[in-house]
């Protein structure tokens, strides 16, 4: 197995705006060990959710290379990249982004479709995952009919239905209470536990405190990189209590 | 994957009923106004074949005159320039099959207290075949009634229901024209109006002597008004219409660059104008209710346009979660598909009703084939394709980013 699950080097953004180019990110350099932990801090602006962007493969970079799971992402082809998101990267959004018209249960099979699983295999996963985060109640409701921190162990359900080794989180506590925060963040111990490496973006340093890692960017460059925790040592409460 | 992808587009059609109904409303009446606009002039079409067939194919019918008195012409058919030995010099033309010489009268008829007035035809019995008239009932006149002048008739259905009724068997019966007894031998099919509404059943023939000598009279004898002339085919029709001026030219001694005293009409020509007309009429429906299916088209590309623009977020999701390109447009072409599919369904089915429905309420011919309702699905379907390819497109190539982002 790889030992670096993602690797950074001399990495650019810039944006394009009216008064010419903007420059986002500034020759990062970053290399993320398989099953590590990771928090990525810094205040809005500072490039990190641009960063996280380029990391899950939405967004591609001006300039530098981003090596993912030993293969260079500039050289994949558009499938080979979708294939990407779809299977080896699972993804946490602020604002969940479920699709409201769709039940939780299509909600969380959804990636699998874009696998090609067949119908059967596909509920019998998504039911197995709304399970593991406390939602068995709710298969068929919609998104409007449960709380925000429900809605987010939906979303982390259904980044994890595809078996991912990466879970990409973008401020997934920033549109929740402490409570649920704390709930959300024991879910993401329990994921790191069981071997897949995270990536989280925040602002809040007591969510940062939960990974391993803490790097923190200031206007597009990394300027701490702390390590608190080895590998695989984090520790908190088993999920079962905090949910 | 897609059974899936069909349930998602049937989903997000359900997802907004109204505006999903109106789309489809587009593409409904533009389906069942091909489909009726076609039943309709196929219809006219059919009818007009029927009536060209019924008056036989391939023939010629020559006319004497116009006769000129005194630099005064008067009416085609008026002076007997024409005779029964034209006609069999006419038989002896290469390419023709047949020749009936027509001589043609009114005359008052009465059966009992009954009485009617009516065309009366004297001819060969050639007539019969060239014409492709049969009988109903009876038999028809022979040669040897034509030689010896008998006063024998076949009527046409109009003068059987009128002067017979219904009860009375008109066959063996005696009736009299212009005060002289005819046997009826046979009752002729029914043969309908001609293009320009004449009835054609209202018609009694009898033998050309008979016409001749006992009925009409005559100014010079064996002179007749016209000539039927049957050619071979389609393709002998110039030759001998081409053959026809010459022998009579020559029969009449008429010089070359002088007036004829006859004339040859090609019915056949006349009668395909006539199906070209409605085969044109059909051809510009068709294409009048064509364009409703292209603005029901556009139709769906707009609201394809819009619902792409609304769902721009649910595209980044997908996209975000591993949907392809190729994942996105099918999604969204298949949309469209459903949408104009469905609407040319319920199109087809209202052209269908509606078609029945002419036909009920206007006893109007209408023909629903099946090529009309597979030519308007295809149509239908492709519209789907071609007009929701662009929306489909568009939504495929929304960058991840910026759609994840959109408000």
């Amino acid at each position: 197995m790889q030992n670096s699950v993602i690797e950074v080097h001399q990495l650019y953004k810039d944006y394009q705006t009216a008064a010419g180019p903007f420059p986002v990110l500034k020759d990062v350099n970053l290399s993320i060990e398989n099953g590590d932990y990771v928090a990525i801090m810094g205040h809005s602006g500072s490039g990190k959710s641009t960063f996280m962007n380029i990391l899950g493969c939405l967004d591609k970079p001006s300039k530098g290379e981003y090596i993912l799971d030993g293969h260079p992402v500039a050289n994949m082809e558009q499938n080979a990249v979708a294939q990407v998101r779809n299977k080896t990267i699972g993804f946490v959004f602020q604002g969940f982004n479920l699709l409201a018209r769709s039940s939780l249960l299509d909600n969380v099979a959804l990636p699998l479709v874009y696998a090609g699983v067949d119908k059967a295999e596909r509920h019998a996963r998504a039911k197995l995952l709304l399970e593991k985060v406390g939602l068995a109640k709710y298969l068929n409701s919609r998104p409007n009919q449960i709380s925000g921190g429900q809605q987010q162990r939906v979303a982390i359900a259904r980044a994890l239905v595809n078996k991912p080794r990466l879970i990409l989180a973008d401020e997934p506590t920033g549109n929740l209470d402490s409570t649920t925060s704390e709930e959300i963040m024991a879910l993401f111990a329990e994921l790191n536990q069981d071997g897949i490496t995270i990536v989280l973006v925040t602002h809040e340093a007591d969510i940062a405190e939960h990974a391993s890692r803490q790097v923190r960017f200031l206007d597009g460059r990394i300027v701490q990189d702390t390590r608190t925790k080895e590998i695989g040592m984090t520790t908190t409460q088993p999920i079962s209590e905090a949910i | 994957m897609f059974t899936a992808m069909l349930g998602e587009a049937w989903h997000a059609m359900g997802a907004n009923r109204l505006r999903t109904f109106l789309t489809m409303l587009g593409m409904v009446i533009g389906v069942s106004a091909v489909v009726l606009m076609m039943a309709i002039g196929q219809g006219a079409e059919a009818a007009v074949k029927r009536s060209i067939s019924a008056m036989g194919s391939n023939l010629f019918v020559v006319l004497s005159g116009p006769p000129t008195a005194g630099g005064a012409r008067s009416a085609t058919g008026n002076a007997p320039s024409l005779n029964v030995k034209d006609a069999n010099a006419a038989a002896e033309l290469d390419g023709v099959i047949g020749v009936a010489p027509v001589t043609m009268g009114k005359a008052q008829i009465v059966f009992g207290s009954n009485n009617w007035n009516t065309d009366i035809i004297g001819t060969t019995p050639s007539y019969l075949d060239i014409r492709g008239w049969s009988l109903s009932d009876g038999y028809a006149f022979s040669e040897s009634d034509l030689r010896s002048a008998t006063r024998v008739a076949l009527i046409g259905k109009t003068i059987a229901q009128n002067i017979f009724g219904d009860n009375i068997d008109p066959i063996g019966k005696t009736i009299r024209i212009k005060q002289s007894p005819f046997v009826v031998l046979g009752v002729l099919d029914s043969k309908g109006q001609t293009l320009d509404g004449r009835d054609q059943d209202d018609t009694i023939i009898v033998p050309l002597t008979t016409a001749q000598r006992k009925l009409f009279g005559n100014q010079l004898p064996g002179s007749v008004r016209q000539i039927m002339v049957q050619a071979e085919s389609d393709n002998t029709m110039t030759m001998v219409e081409e053959g026809l001026n010459s022998l009579l030219n020559q029969r009449h001694n008429i010089r070359e660059g002088a007036e004829s005293d006859f004339s040859v009409r090609n019915l056949t020509a006349i009668a395909n104008s006539a199906a070209e007309t409605t085969r044109t009429m059909s051809l510009l429906l068709g294409a009048i209710a064509s364009v409703s299916l292209l603005v029901g088209g556009i139709g769906i590309m707009n609201i394809m346009l819009v619902s792409v623009t609304e769902r721009t977020r649910e595209i980044g999701i997908r996209m975000a979660i591993g949907a392809r390109q190729r994942d996105i447009l099918l999604q969204f072409l298949l949309e469209a598909i459903v949408i104009s599919i469905v609407g040319c369904l319920i199109g087809i089915a209202i052209g269908v009703g509606g078609a029945i429905m002419v036909n009920t309420i206007t006893k109007a011919e209408i023909i629903i084939s099946v090529n009309s309702v597979a030519i308007a699905f295809g149509v239908a379907a492709s519209i789907g394709v071609f007009f929701g390819f662009y929306p489909a497109r568009k939504a495929a190539r929304l960058n991840p980013i910026e759609a994840l982002r959109y408000q």
